[in-house]
């Protein structure tokens, strides 16, 4: 074990920097992929085909293609095609998709979990199906997604380490330029791990905290 | 035993009107051309076996099950399809049809109340957003229904707190709460412990009495005989018979209708014993 506090001291600023990427990248692509999430969602139990079978096969393909394929493919597949993209970007864009697909299924399950009576009830009641929707389904849904889709960003922001594939300083990437840099691996390591860990620990709070207030009710 | 109630015989049109209606599930025909004509004011029970399309009406009745023939029409509109189109029916607007379903209450078996919204929430959402009602309004409105039906001391506790005979009450003032002109109730004390129904049925029937247009379907002979001006037969899709209630109970014609009664009769169950021995 070659631990020495004074590397892992002299690799904290350039680590934190790295982590400053990261939980940008991360905080933007759950956003993002959080709006997909709600609309793709309600796309999918939509009764018209037109909106329902894209969201099928957007969440099929992006759930089926492995993030750091999709992330080689958008980085190095697409200037043969003439298409250059930033490295932010293509990592914001294929974060956000992804947590888009994975928030899409939880949405549609949160959605078809209610009680279709409460469907029947507010048309009864002479309301639109969207009205009925925004008024009476998502509302009931919303807390069944919310614990879920904390989950899913727990997940995202550990799989942004990926984007340090393509050229990105993250939290991971700035680590390894660390190790090369001190030419000793354990130390910039366990910063990095620590770090990671320190910034799920919020979402894993705020997990714990949703599953328990909407036990509740 | 019925009040005689103040017939409104000024108003020519129906409350209800339904045509050769028919209707399937694939190959199942579940109702096979029903017609039925409903009073301003009366108040029609529909009894039957089960299975035998009851609650499939009342779905059509507001046009939330879609038929397949006939014509059903509420206070003189057409509701699901375009009157007059020909030989092609056309299905309405879906714009059209809300409208007209907000002078429809329906009440249901199991409740449906909202559970993310208070008692009082449950009753002002509609006519807010879809009577377009201001809050104050909906909020004095609603306090009036749920005065009503009981349950003003409830009004910010969520349905989760209540009651089954609670929240079924809730579900009328709710219903109420739109106006409507016409009220389908569907086995609305079905799912109710023994005891809670009384509270329910006394709200049904004060309802009644002020002179409501209501169209019941309950296995509450008690109440079908005591409070309502038409008792209907179903049986497979069909109405068997319709008749005043004193008639029907003490003399059924149809042997379908006797067969169901004395299979009712035979279950000893008070509320139907006592409906049938006592003479009306
Ligand atoms: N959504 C549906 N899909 C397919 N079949 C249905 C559907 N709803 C009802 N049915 C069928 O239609 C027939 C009539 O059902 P309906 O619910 O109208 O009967 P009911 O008289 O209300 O019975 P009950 O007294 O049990 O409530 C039944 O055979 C039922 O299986
Ligand atoms: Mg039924």
């Amino acid at each position: 074990m070659d631990f020495q506090f004074d590397i892992f001291l002299a690799s904290l600023p350039s680590l934190l920097r790295g982590a400053a990427t990261t939980a940008s990248l991360a905080i933007v692509s759950i956003v993002i992929g959080a709006a997909i999430g709600l609309i793709g969602g309600i796309c999918r139990v939509s009764r018209r085909a037109v909106l329902r079978y894209p969201v099928i096969l957007y969440v099929t393909v992006m759930r089926g293609v492995p993030l750091l394929v999709t992330l080689m493919f958008l980085y190095y597949g697409l200037p043969s095609a003439g298409i250059l993209l930033e490295p932010v970007t293509v990592a914001i864009i294929a974060l956000a998709a992804v947590n888009g697909a994975y928030v899409t299924e939880i949405v549609r399950g949160g959605i078809q979990s209610i009680d279709p009576g409460q469907m029947r009830a507010a048309r009864s009641l002479g309301m639109s199906y969207s009205l009925a929707m925004q008024r009476i389904i998502l509302p009931q849904a919303s807390r069944r997604v919310l614990p879920p889709i904390t989950n899913e960003s727990l997940t995202l922001l550990k799989n942004t380490a990926l984007v340090s594939t393509i050229t990105l300083s993250d939290l991971l990437r700035s680590g390894l330029e660390v190790m090369t840099w001190k030419a000793n691996t354990f130390s910039p390591f366990a910063g990095v791990a620590l770090i990671y860990l320190l910034m799920t620990l919020p979402l894993v709070w705020l997990n714990s905290f949703l599953e328990k207030r909407y036990r509740l009710r | 035993m019925s009040e005689p109630r103040m017939k409104d015989v000024s108003s020519p049109v129906p409350a209800l009107v339904i045509r050769r209606l028919w209707k399937s599930y694939g190959q199942n025909d579940v109702l096979k051309g029903v017609s039925l004509q409903v009073e301003p004011q009366e108040v029609v029970t529909i009894i039957g076996p089960s299975g035998s399309g009851k609650s499939t009406l009342l779905q059509c009745i507001n046009f939330m099950e879609p038929f397949d023939d006939g014509e059903v029409i509420v206070n003189g509109k057409h509701i699901g399809y375009l009157p007059n189109t020909g030989s092609t029916r056309v299905r309405m607007p879906e714009k059209q049809l809300n409208l007209l379903r907000r002078d429809i209450g329906i009440v249901f078996q199991q409740y449906n109340l909202f559970p993310h919204l208070t008692v009082l929430g449950n009753v002002i959402e509609a006519p807010i957003h879809v009577r377009g009602l201001s809050r104050e309004e909906a909020i004095a409105r609603g306090r009036q229904q749920l005065d009503k039906v009981g349950l003003l001391v409830k009004q910010n506790a969520y349905p989760s707190e209540l009651s089954g005979g609670q929240q079924q009450r809730v579900a009328i003032a709710r219903a109420l709460a739109m106006s409507p002109q016409l009220m389908l109730f569907d086995e609305v004390t079905s799912a109710l412990d023994p005891e809670l129904v009384g509270e329910v049925l006394a709200t049904m029937r004060t309802l009644a009495q002020e002179g409501m247009t209501m169209i019941v379907v309950t296995h509450e002979m008690a109440f079908a005989r005591d409070v309502s001006d038409r008792v209907i037969f179903m049986d497979d899709g069909n109405i068997v018979e319709s008749g005043r209630p004193d008639v029907f109970f003490s003399n059924p014609t149809h042997d379908r209708s006797k067969a169901f009664l004395r299979r009712l009769n035979g279950r000893h169950e008070p509320s139907i014993s006592s409906a049938l021995t006592t003479s009306a």
